[in-house]
C-alpha cells in the first residue's frame, strides 16, 4: 500500500508545482512608505523603456541626471533602464510598483495604460506639487487631461504627443508612375497605390501597418484605430457611456487588414508578427528603401537624426507624409490619433518629493524642448511649441502638428487596455487568415461584453465621440 | 553514458508500511519533532503559494485596473468565462493533441523502440546512439528550442534536405506549427523514456525468454506476450510521468514559435502566460492553472488505475 501511497504523493507534488508557477506577490495596498523627505540628498530610481537600437531617451536621461546631480550635491539618480518590448514593459513596472521594495521613484508611463494603472493604485496624484509649480500653464489643455484620473486629480506630468499619418517613398512612387504629392482620398485609393507598387516596383514591400499581438499597442492603435476612426463607428460612444460593439466600422477594418496580408501587399504575416518590427521598419526597411508606404507615427524620424539610432540625413527629401484618409472619404476627410507619454511617481515612491524635483528638471523649457526635437515630438509645451528651433527641427513637423486638428484620442478609461487586448487578437486572427473578419469581430464582441461586465454595458450606436 | 537513471518504482522492493505497528502516542509525537522544521518549511514555501493560488482563481486579481486595486471574490466567473471563451477550448484542443502526439505516441514508443533494439545491438552503436540521444536530453530548453526553430525553418536544414530529395518544403513554424513543437518535443524528450525503458529491460530474466524461445515463440509474439507484460508498470510509470512533462512545456513552445501565428501552437501553458503576464489578468490565468491540474490528475488517475490492475 505505501507504494501507491508515495506514488499519488509523487503525482500530487508534480502537478501542484505546474500550478505554483503562476502564483504571485500579495496585492494589499500598502501606505506610502517614507512620505516626506523633501530636503537632504536623496536617491532617486526611473525606470523607462529601452527596447531596439534607439538611444534618444538613454542621452536625455544622462544629460539631466548630470544636471539635477550637479544641482543637488550628495543626491543620486538611478537610471532603470526596462529592456522589454511594449506588453512586457507594461507587465515589468506593473510588478515592480506592487511593492515598495521595487517601486522606482518615477516611472515613464504611456498614456493608453495609464488610467488602469490609476485605478490599480500604483500612481501619486500630483495636484498639490502641480498647484505650486509655476510652469504647468505652458502646458497645453489637451495634454494636461491625458494623465487625468477619474477622479479628477492628475498622475503624471507629459513630455510629448505624436499624430499619425502614411509615410510614402517618393523615389519607389516616381518608379511605379505614382504621383510625388499623392494625396490619397479614400481606402482604395490606399489600396490601388499598394497594388500599382506590387505590380511595378518587386522586391518592394507595398504597404505596412502595424498588426497582431507582438507589436502590442503599436497594432492597435497605429493600425487598427487608424482605420476604424475612420469609419463611422468608434470603439466607445461618450454619449451613452458604453463600448461599442458589432459595428460594421469594425468588420470593415478588420476586412482591410484582411486585405493587405492575403493580397501580400503588406510584410508577410511572419514577419509582421516578429516583435521587432517597429525598429525593424524604422532603422531598415525605410532607410533602406524596401518599404513603399507606412502608416506610422510622427516620431519615426527621430530613428534617422543625428542623434538617432539610423541615421539618414536623405530621409526628408525621399520621404512624404500625407494624411490617412477616411474610408470613403466623408467626415473630415482624414484621420490621425494622438497618444504620448507622461512622467509619473508610483504610489510606493520612497522619495516622491526628490522625484517631483527630478520631473520638474526634466521639464524645464530647455530641456522640454530638447527632448521634442531629439525624441521627434509634437510638442505639449505652448513655449516649445512656438520656439523656432523647435519649428524648423524637421521637415515634417510643421505637418504632423496641423494634423493636431483633426486627431482623436483612444477612451481614456480603465477598461481600455484590456479592450486593446482584444483588438490586437482580432487582428492577428485575421492576418494569419485563422479566422474571417466576421467571426473574429463577434469573438471581440463576446470578449468585450466579458471585460466591461455584460450586454447592457455595451451599444451598438457609435454615435458621439 | 552514465546519467542518473530515474527509479523504475516498479523494481522498488515493497516492505510493510512503517509506523502502523501500535506505539504509544507520546512516542510518535517525539520522533516527530526533529521533522517539525522541514514540515513547517514544507507548509509555508509549497502549501502557501498553492493555497493562495487557488484563492486567486476565483478572484479577479489583476496586474492593473480594478482588479489591482480592490481584489473581489468572483465565484466561478473565471471558470466560466474560460470554458465559453473559444480562445480556451482552442488552447485545451492543441494541449491534448501536443500531448498526444508528442509524449503519448512519440517519445513512448520511439523510447521503446530505441531501448528493444539497442539490447540487441553492439557495444559501438549503443553507445553512439545512447550518447546522440541523451545529448537532446541534457541540452537545456532554450537552446534546444533555438537548435529546431533553425532546423524547420523555411530555410533551415529541414527544408534544405527535403528539396535536396526533390521534395517540396514548407515553412513548418508557420504552415504547421503544432507539428514542429511537436516534434521538437520528441527530439527532446525521447531519452527519459529510452532510459526508463533500458533500465526496465535489463530486469527481466534472460531465462524466461529463452524459455519462451523454446517454446517456439518468434520475435512479435514473444514481445508481444513475454517482454511487454513483464514491464507494464514501467510503461505506466513512464506514461504518467512523461504526460505531466508535456502537459506544462512551455520553455519549448514560447522559445519557437510564442504559441502562434496566431492561437495555431497555444496550448494551455502558453495561453495561460499571455492571459496572466502579457494581459494582466492573473485571476483568470491561475483559474487556467487550475484546470491545467484538473486535466493531469484525469490522465493520472487512468494510469493509476493501469498500474493497480496489472498488481492485482
Amino acid at each position: 500500500m505505501s507504494r501507491k501511497r508515495f506514488k499519488v504523493a509523487a503525482v500530487a507534488s508534480a502537478l501542484l508545482l505546474a500550478v505554483t508557477a503562476c502564483s504571485q506577490g500579495s496585492t494589499t495596498k500598502q501606505p506610502d512608505a517614507g512620505s516626506s523627505q523633501s530636503s537632504g540628498p536623496a536617491h532617486i530610481k526611473i525606470a523607462y523603456q529601452q527596447w531596439g537600437p534607439g538611444v534618444v531617451m538613454k542621452n536625455f536621461l544622462a544629460g539631466v541626471k548630470s544636471e539635477y546631480e550637479a544641482a543637488h550635491p550628495g543626491s543620486q539618480v538611478e537610471i532603470v533602464p526596462v529592456v522589454a518590448s511594449e506588453n512586457d514593459y507594461y507587465t515589468k513596472i506593473q510588478l515592480m510598483m506592487r511593492s515598495p521594495n521595487t517601486a522606482p521613484d518615477i516611472v515613464y508611463e504611456d498614456t493608453f495604460l495609464i488610467n488602469s494603472d490609476i485605478t490599480a493604485g500604483y500612481l501619486k496624484p500630483l495636484d498639490d506639487y502641480i498647484a505650486k509649480w509655476d510652469q504647468w500653464s505652458q502646458f497645453e489643455d489637451t495634454a494636461k487631461g491625458a494623465a487625468r484620473g477619474q477622479d479628477g486629480k492628475t498622475y503624471g506630468v507629459p513630455d510629448g504627443t505624436d499624430t499619425r499619418a502614411l509615410w510614402y517613398n517618393k523615389q519607389i512612387f516616381a518608379k511605379a508612375g505614382l504621383p510625388a504629392d499623392w494625396q490619397p482620398k479614400t481606402w482604395d485609393d490606399v489600396l490601388s497605390a499598394a497594388r500599382t507598387i506590387k505590380q511595378k516596383v518587386p522586391g518592394v514591400i507595398p504597404f505596412n501597418m502595424y498588426s497582431g499581438k507582438p507589436m502590442g499597442e503599436a497594432s492597435a492603435m497605429q493600425g487598427f484605430e487608424m482605420l476604424l476612426y475612420g469609419t463611422k463607428d468608434t470603439l466607445y460612444n461618450y454619449d451613452q457611456k458604453k463600448w461599442v460593439v458589432g459595428s460594421q466600422g469594425f468588420k470593415d477594418s478588420l476586412n482591410f487588414v484582411k486585405t493587405v496580408f492575403s493580397e501580400g501587399l503588406a510584410p508577410s504575416p511572419k514577419d509582421a508578427l516578429s516583435p521587432n518590427m517597429g525598429s525593424k521598419v524604422g532603422t531598415e526597411l525605410l532607410p533602406q528603401q524596401k518599404l513603399a508606404i507606412d502608416l506610422d507615427g510622427s516620431w519615426i524620424y527621430g530613428n534617422w537624426l543625428k542623434s538617432g539610432a539610423k541615421p539618414w540625413p536623405q530621409w526628408s527629401t525621399v520621404l512624404g507624409q500625407t494624411a490617412m484618409p477616411t474610408q470613403d472619404g466623408s467626415g473630415k476627410g482624414k484621420v490621425s490619433l494622438s497618444g504620448g507619454w507622461t512622467w509619473a511617481i508610483p504610489a510606493k515612491s520612497k522619495n516622491p518629493d526628490a522625484a517631483w524635483d527630478f520631473i520638474k528638471t526634466l521639464q524645464t523649457q530647455k530641456n522640454a524642448a530638447k527632448y521634442a526635437t531629439d525624441g521627434a515630438q509634437i510638442a505639449v509645451r505652448k513655449d516649445v511649441a512656438s520656439d523656432a528651433a523647435y519649428k524648423s527641427s524637421s521637415a515634417s513637423t510643421q505637418f504632423f502638428t496641423d494634423l493636431v486638428s483633426v486627431t482623436v484620442y483612444r477612451p481614456a478609461l480603465p477598461e481600455y487596455p484590456k479592450v486593446s487586448n482584444e483588438i490586437i487578437t482580432a487582428m492577428e486572427s485575421v492576418m494569419t487568415g485563422q479566422t474571417s473578419p466576421d467571426n473574429a469581430a463577434k469573438n471581440y464582441d463576446q470578449a468585450v461584453e466579458g471585460i466591461v461586465g455584460g450586454k447592457d454595458k455595451t451599444t451598438t450606436q457609435s454615435t458621439g465621440q | 553514458m552514465t546519467t542518473t537513471v530515474a527509479p523504475t518504482s516498479a523494481t522498488a522492493p515493497s516492505g510493510k508500511s512503517p509506523g502502523g505497528s501500535g506505539k504509544p502516542k507520546a512516542a510518535k509525537l517525539v520522533r516527530m519533532l526533529p521533522l517539525s522544521p522541514a514540515i513547517g518549511l514544507m507548509l509555508v514555501f509549497l502549501a502557501g503559494p498553492i493555497l493562495y493560488c487557488v484563492y486567486a482563481a476565483f478572484t479577479n486579481m489583476a496586474l492593473t485596473g480594478t482588479g489591482a486595486a480592490n481584489v473581489k471574490f468572483v465565484g466561478l466567473d473565471n471558470f466560466r468565462k474560460a470554458f465559453s471563451s473559444g480562445a480556451f477550448t482552442n488552447a485545451i484542443w492543441l494541449t491534448l493533441v501536443f500531448t498526444l502526439i508528442s509524449a503519448i505516441i512519440g517519445q513512448n514508443s520511439l523510447g521503446l523502440g530505441l531501448a528493444l533494439l539497442m539490447r540487441k545491438s553492439t557495444k559501438v552503436v549503443r553507445n553512439f546512439v545512447g550518447t546522440a540521444v541523451i545529448g537532446a536530453w541534457v541540452l537545456p530548453e532554450v537552446v534546444a528550442a533555438y537548435l529546431l526553430s533553425a532546423f524547420f525553418n523555411d530555410d533551415g536544414t529541414l527544408n534544405v534536405m527535403l528539396r535536396a530529395v526533390g521534395l517540396p518544403g514548407q515553412d513548418w513554424l508557420y504552415a504547421a506549427p503544432i507539428i514542429a513543437v511537436s516534434l521538437a518535443n520528441i527530439w527532446r524528450g525521447t531519452a527519459f523514456s529510452m532510459l526508463v525503458y533500458s533500465a526496465a529491460l535489463s530486469e527481466i530474466p534472460k531465462e524466461i525468454e529463452e524459455s519462451a524461445e523454446m517454446d517456439g515463440a518468434g520475435g512479435w509474439r514473444r514481445l508481444a506476450f513475454v517482454t511487454l507484460p513483464m514491464i507494464t508498470r514501467a510503461i505506466m510509470t513512464n506514461l504518467m510521468l512523461i504526460t505531466l512533462q508535456t502537459l506544462s512545456v512551455f520553455g519549448l513552445i514560447f522559445a519557437m514559435t510564442r504559441g502562434g501565428p496566431g492561437t495555431k501552437s497555444q496550448t494551455l501553458p502558453l495561453y495561460m502566460y499571455e492571459q496572466a503576464f502579457s494581459f494582466s489578468q492573473i485571476g483568470y490565468g491561475t483559474a487556467i492553472a487550475l484546470v491545467m491540474l484538473a486535466i493531469g490528475a484525469v490522465f493520472s488517475l487512468i494510469y493509476l488505475r493501469g498500474l493497480n490492475s496489472e498488481a492485482a
